[in-house]
């Protein structure tokens, strides 16, 4: 997979901005833990698949384009029916380019985002 | 390749340019790239030495006798012309089509009112055309080169055109066949120039006379400044621009602008009547103001129906403060409405109705069935080449009249409708109005919030540090804001009618630097504080901007918007990767302007203007910010490059 230099330094962005406005409130996961690899993995899907174009970097939504995700993300069923049938002019993500369990991993990156 | 298709020797082709060189005077003032750097040193050499009758008329009183010299240039009147019509800017490329009118300029006209400003790039000239005038109320000539200069400019008068803004564009041009000089001077000569923007100029003429320049540019400036206003076109010849003036000047017939066409009495009485008698009236305003007059009107008029707006920004309309702009409800406003005004509109059509990037989607009618739709505006520049006059709208009643000038009759045509059982159902609307309009400010700041300190800096987070400091001057937004999701007018106090001046109207980049400068300009006079919100995408069509501003010493606030990205077009690709289920991850691929990164701080640095960045710590925006408003204040052009999120 090609990720250019805007996308190394935009995961590396969300990472910091992890730390200071997120995680760094609660107790976080031990980096070896099943959930600390899931948020990676979701975090790193999150970027290289474009969610962030319209969502945010942090899942902040953009006003007059996307809804936030994060904080107060939906429950991971509702977000999955979502991104398979958007209701909206999102384009319907099929598991053809977006498995289930991608979208747990999203989930979980996006559920661990904190106000 | 020569005609019969051999290469050119090249040595044969330089020794014929200099030789067209040195018979008009050019060679000395060209580098000849074929001399060695020694002979380039005493490029004087090669002059003739001035005759004696030369040298007698530099340092005599002789008169010109052979046609060399010359004391009384027709450009001479033309500036005469320029000054009669109270034109202050010109903006200009240099060009040889234009010489003659480009010397009396700064030279008889003294290079003031009008005064001319350098521009790189004829894109530029007609930009700054298009911002200072939504600002000055007047337009500001652009003076470029025939045929490549019109070429060049062609983008901008494209956008000026769709948002129906007046700028006077002058165009050089040799079209006596039998007087050009070579080979450049037939390429950059056109038969008929105002064919390549006649399609997007309300008029253009190329005038054969001086008395006939005088005519046409008194009228030109009437047709580009009489609604509905657009870009007009007077093609200057060469020839006369230089040859001496013998006899009196023409006079020139005095600028008399006409009143704007005001909405005929019985069709306002109508609409006065159904807004009056409608339950849930609704306004919704585009083009509406272009004055202070135009703003306190429309808020009378508001505040008489107490009728919520909807401000489609296309200019600053009605304040984001009073509790009627009702903007952030648009949507369920336009479902719930039984009688809508719609003033100067861009798109009717588009207003009224939804469309939806879904394949196989048809437009969504987004109003009531039962709703009467009443318009009001002067537009009716309609072509068929260029389709920007939009798609045909079904309306109850069409009103077609200047929008400002039309609110006051509007107003009076109310206030005698309103009975008691109307008022009071107008003040019945008031308390939550009110109500609502508070509440989306607060959660305007709320979601403002979210991503507060990530990083990338968040378009709100960008937009609130911006207002903390800019709101204590006084100050105008001279960008569009719907690439930063409109968060200026979420959390700004918008309340004067200058604070903002819509976007480009084409939709063609490259706008907003030279708008900007050219709005900032205008605000100068004032002593204001001109901010710009700037794409970098947008940027890159035309940086030469940031020199002009900086050489003229336009004091002008830019922060860029630096997603490093052509975003919209990111979001455009993701979708149809996702439609056709292939390759989500590549949809940077052509999108994105990051690697390598544009280092935009030390872009500007480079033409002179004081910059800071990239800032990528959000908390490190706001010292920048103060400094650079310091620099602002003082006179001069300032820039912050900030890495934004992409929306």
């Amino acid at each position: 997979m090609h990720i250019t230099l805007l996308r190394v330094w935009m995961l590396a962005a969300v990472m910091l901005t992890t730390a200071q406005s997120g995680l760094a409130h609660e107790e976080a996961p031990s980096s070896s833990s099943p959930e600390a690899t899931a948020i990676a993995r979701g975090r790193e899907l999150y970027m290289a698949l474009g969610c962030y174009a319209c969502h945010g970097t942090v899942g902040q939504g953009a006003a007059g384009t996307a809804p936030k995700l994060a904080p107060g993300t939906l429950p991971v069923q509702a977000l999955i029916a979502l991104v398979r049938n958007p209701p909206s002019q999102m384009p319907p993500y099929s598991p053809k380019v977006l498995s289930d369990a991608g979208l747990r991993d999203i989930h979980t990156f996006l559920s661990s985002m904190k106000d | 390749m020569s005609e019969d298709g051999t290469q050119l020797d090249r040595r044969r082709f330089l020794s014929s340019a200099m030789g067209f060189g040195a018979s008009t005077g050019l060679a000395a003032l060209t580098p000849d790239h074929s001399l060695g750097a020694e002979q380039q040193s005493k490029p004087t050499s090669r002059l003739a030495e001035p005759t004696s009758a030369q040298l007698q008329y530099e340092t005599g009183d002789l008169p010109a006798e052979d046609g060399r010299f010359i004391d009384n240039p027709m450009s001479d009147h033309m500036v005469d012309v320029l000054k009669s019509v109270g034109i202050e800017y010109i903006t200009t490329n240099p060009g040889s089509a234009f010489r003659g009118l480009h010397e009396s300029i700064i030279n008889y006209g003294g290079n003031r009112a009008p005064e001319l400003l350098t521009c790189l790039h004829e894109e530029i000239c007609v930009g700054m055309g298009h911002g200072y005038a939504k600002v000055a109320g007047k337009p500001l000539a652009a003076l470029v080169h025939g045929t490549v200069g019109l070429q060049h400019a062609a983008m901008s008068v494209y956008n000026a055109w769709c948002d129906r803004v007046p700028v006077l564009l002058l165009a050089g041009n040799h079209l006596d066949a039998t007087h050009r000089k070579g080979w450049v001077h037939w390429n950059h000569a056109v038969q008929d120039a105002g064919a390549l923007l006649r399609d997007c100029t309300k008029w253009d003429d190329a005038p054969a006379s001086l008395p006939h320049f005088s005519e046409s540019m008194v009228r030109a400036c009437r047709v580009a400044t009489t609604p509905p206003m657009a870009p007009v076109l007077m093609v200057v010849d060469g020839d006369m621009q230089e040859k001496p003036l013998t006899g009196t000047a023409p006079p020139i017939p005095r600028l008399a602008l006409p009143s704007f066409p005001q909405g005929d009495a019985a069709a306002i009485d109508q609409a006065a009547t159904l807004l009056v008698n409608a339950q849930d009236p609704l306004l919704v305003v585009g083009r509406a103001v272009r004055s202070a007059r135009g703003m306190q009107d429309l808020i009378e008029l508001a505040e008489l129906l107490q009728i919520p707006v909807i401000d489609r920004r296309a200019r600053m309309n009605f304040p984001t403060t009073h509790y009627l702009n009702q903007t952030e409800r648009g949507r369920s406003l336009l479902l719930e409405a039984d009688v809508i005004l719609g003033i100067e509109l861009v798109d009717v059509f588009g207003t009224f109705n939804r469309f939806s990037d879904v394949p196989g989607a048809h437009a969504q009618r987004a109003i009531s069935e039962q709703a009467k739709v009443i318009t009001l505006g002067v537009d009716g520049l309609h072509k068929a080449n260029y389709q920007d006059f939009q798609r045909y709208a079904s309306v109850d009643l069409e009103i077609l009249g200047d929008g400002e000038t039309t609110l006051r009759p509007l107003i009076e045509a109310v206030r005698a409708r309103l009975s008691k059982a109307a008022r009071n159902r107008a003040h019945a609307r008031i308390a939550q109005l009110r109500e609502l309009h508070a509440q989306a400010r607060e959660e305007a700041l709320e979601q403002a919030r979210l991503g507060w300190n990530a990083q990338p800096v968040s378009i709100p987070r960008l937009c609130a540090d911006l207002w903390q400091e800019i709101r204590h001057h006084d100050w105008a937004l001279v960008s569009d804001t719907s690439f930063q999701g409109d968060w200026p007018f979420r959390l700004w106090d918008f309340d004067k009618h200058y604070q903002f001046i819509g976007g480009s109207g084409g939709a063609g980049m490259g706008y907003t630097a030279p708008a900007a400068i050219g709005a900032a300009l205008a605000h100068r006079a004032h002593g204001r504080l001109a901010v710009s919100i700037q794409g970098d995408g947008d940027l890159m069509y035309v940086p030469g901007a940031l020199w002009t501003a900086a050489h003229h010493r336009i004091p002008l606030l830019t922060v860029m918007h630096n997603n490093r990205a052509y975003h919209q077009e990111i979001m455009h690709v993701q979708r149809m990767a996702a439609r056709r289920q292939r390759g989500i991850d590549r949809a940077h691929i052509g999108t994105v302007i990051d690697d390598p990164p544009i280092d935009y701080a030390a872009l500007a640095a480079s033409m002179g203007i004081w910059s800071e960045g990239p800032v990528s710590n959000p908390d490190d925006f706001l010292p920048a910010l103060r400094r650079a408003i310091a620099v602002v204040k003082s006179g001069a052009p300032a820039l912050i490059d900030i890495i934004t999120q992409g929306r």
